[in-house]
């Protein structure tokens, strides 16, 4: 897929025809061409005064997964908490660059944040099922949040439960609280909340930080299954799983001022032969 | 083979019995209530022979001796143990005196209400009865059927609007929020007869004629900041997880309120409803300008006076003949057995909170 354009300074518009990047990944990603996905330039973030994230270039090629890495603390949430707009909820908040999803800026004024985060979704770090709501009303709350319209909802809950593999352990049971379930379910019922709104991006936020190893690898299974159809960009501390489900990685470290965007590289390429020293260090666990 | 059948029959003989080895036993409850017992006989004997008399001086001596007693009791098995039960004495002892005011006061106006009760007492008016009429004539029908109307009235204006100045206040957070809260705050300050001139000079004097409607907004004004305040503390408990998720789903804010927060606390809505109507079920000053006095059933609020049961129990409190103070006492068990009625339909209606 990659071309031998290399200016990616001018987002193309976007082609809803081009044919998913998977198949082929291109070693650098500022060389595609297409710009579909989601696109940060020059992306800095504040809190206050203190300045959490700096200068962040990356692109996320459309149904890709990329999984960013580095230590606690080198602003990896501030980030993706930009990338849908989430991360002007926090007083003091502040930011600078653009975000770019199909080449348009989500940070437009015209631009409505509700339908920014409708197109890129979120999945917490702690599971967070709205607790007066069942099972079934959870995967739905979505659409009724959001005034979306859908013919078969008993079709889609037990699509999206299906996706985020949770449907057969809870089918029998969709009327029941969605508090009741155990946390990995619970996680499992928020990736499908998430997904009933058919987001274009979905970011993740350590999914699995606080989950046994069997629905770790139920959500890693389904993050896989989702590349096809969505872009996804995850959070993770597990260098594993960021191996296990990721096209690309990108590394971010702060060296006691803002977090900086050290590396950016295919994953096979980053847990092989990173090009930085600090990379090389960090995944191989000799800091961090 | 022989193994597994042991097993099995060693598994059901020697199923254990569900145990509860931190609760205090009978034996070990017997030397502390032995203690308590002479403590309770030495104070009684202590105020026979000193000048102390009546409940306070027995417990002003019954405290130091139990607490002696304990020490005594409990020497032998280490200073942490006596400290321990001491403060627990001490603590028992102090929550009981609280309880006993409110207590006495249930007994009293349930065993003096209920003298003046007869089944007349729910459906008659005092239309053809005076105040110190035989107790098998006249009722309480008017003041309380009076008294459900205006709280519904000012429930209905208020639960609405209190709710929404909380979700204001916690959820919208906007410039005025501030100022919002102090208001609220300093509006729980009004002295209830204010809140009575307050309509009575602007909707009475308005109409030119008492009635249930002003009687219903002056309590309004009273329930208000009861019912913002304790939803402001309600909406406070939501976990902002619960908003965030809700947002990266692509709500707006308005739908986020409605749809996902005050779902999650709707027992907590209930609580502050009910707050809100015991603080004004009872209230008699501000009835008195606005919906005064009546003796005639009445179910129109906007159709002159309307009877209450405060100023019904207030009315007959100013007869002063024995009658009279019967139908009282009977009228307020009526009004505190009406709202353990409401708050427990309330309770029933709304179910637990699922948080």
């Amino acid at each position: 897929m990659s071309t031998s354009t290399p200016d990616a300074s001018t987002p193309s518009t976007s082609t809803p025809t081009t044919p998913p990047t998977s198949t082929a990944l291109a070693a650098d990603t500022s060389t595609i061409t297409d710009r579909s996905g989601l696109e940060v330039k020059g992306l800095h973030v504040w809190f206050s005064k203190h300045h959490a994230v700096e200068d962040i270039n990356i692109f996320f090629p459309k149904n890709t997964v990329t999984g960013l890495i580095g230590p606690s603390g080198c602003g990896k949430s501030a980030f993706l908490r930009t990338l849908n707009r989430m991360h002007e909820f926090i007083p003091g908040a502040a930011m600078a660059g653009e975000v770019l999803l199909n080449g348009e800026d989500i940070y437009d004024p015209k631009v409505n944040p509700a339908e920014i985060r409708l197109k890129i979704g979120m999945v917490f770090q702690k599971p967070n099922p709205f607790p007066a709501m069942t099972i079934k009303e959870n995967v739905l709350a979505g659409l009724k949040l959001a005034k979306i319209k859908h013919d078969d909802k008993d079709g889609l809950v037990e699509e999206c439960l299906t996706r985020a593999g949770l449907w057969k352990e809870v089918k029998d049971r969709l009327g029941s609280n969605g508090g009741s379930l155990s946390g990995g379910q619970q996680q499992r019922l928020c990736i499908a909340r998430a997904l009933a709104v058919n987001p274009e991006v979905l970011l993740m936020d350590e999914p699995c930080s606080a989950l046994d190893p069997g629905s770790t690898l139920r959500i890693e299974e389904t993050i896989s299954q989702l590349a096809e159809t969505m872009t996804i960009v995850i959070v993770t501390h597990n260098m594993q799983q960021a191996s296990r489900v990721s096209d690309y990685c990108a590394f971010f470290l702060s060296d006691g001022g803002p977090g900086r965007l050290v590396e950016t590289s295919l994953t096979s390429v980053m847990f092989t032969s990173p090009s930085d020293k600090r990379t090389e260090d960090y995944v191989q666990g000799r800091f961090g | 083979m022989t193994s597994t059948i042991d097993s099995t029959i060693s598994e059901e003989s020697t199923m254990p019995e569900p145990q509860r080895p931190w609760r205090a036993t009978r034996d070990s409850l017997r030397p502390v209530i032995a203690s308590n017992l002479v403590a309770a006989l030495a104070a009684f004997a202590l105020n026979l022979v000193t000048g102390l008399a009546g409940f306070d001086g027995w417990l002003l001596t019954f405290v130091p001796i139990a607490m002696v007693m304990t020490y005594i009791t409990r020497r032998r098995q280490g200073t942490v143990i006596v400290a321990d039960a001491m403060v627990t004495t001490l603590v028992t002892t102090i929550a009981a005196v609280a309880l006993f005011p409110v207590m006495s006061l249930l007994w009293a106006v349930a065993t003096k209400g209920l003298d003046a009760f007869y089944v007349g007492f729910f459906t008659n008016d005092m239309r053809f009865a005076s105040p110190d009429d035989e107790l098998n004539m006249g009722g309480a029908a008017h003041a309380l059927i009076g008294t459900l109307v205006m709280v519904l009235i000012a429930t209905v204006i208020t639960l609405p609007l209190g709710i929404l100045t909380a979700v204001y206040i916690t959820e919208v957070r906007g410039r005025f929020t501030p100022m919002v809260r102090f208001i609220v705050q300093s509006m729980s300050g009004i002295p209830s007869i204010v809140a009575g001139l307050f309509i009575y000079s602007t909707v009475v004097m308005g109409f030119e004629s008492f009635s249930g409607f002003a009687g219903g907004l002056a309590l309004a004004i009273l329930m208000l900041p009861t019912v913002a305040r304790t939803a402001e503390e309600v909406l406070k408990l939501v976990p902002d997880e619960i908003r965030s998720a809700s947002y990266a789903l692509g709500a707006p804010q308005w739908r986020t309120s409605l749809f996902v927060v005050l779902p999650t606390v709707r027992s907590g809505m209930v609580t502050a409803g009910i707050l809100g109507i015991a603080r004004v079920a009872g209230e008699t000053a501000p009835l008195l300008l606005t919906a005064s006095y009546f003796t005639a059933t009445s179910f129109s609020p906007v159709d002159g006076p309307m009877a209450s049961l405060p100023m019904y129990i207030f009315g007959l409190l100013q007869s002063g003949t024995e009658y009279s103070f019967a139908r009282a006492w009977a009228a307020s068990l009526l009004l505190l057995g009406t709202l353990l009625i409401l708050f427990t339909i309330a309770r029933l209606v709304s179910g637990k909170d699922k948080r």
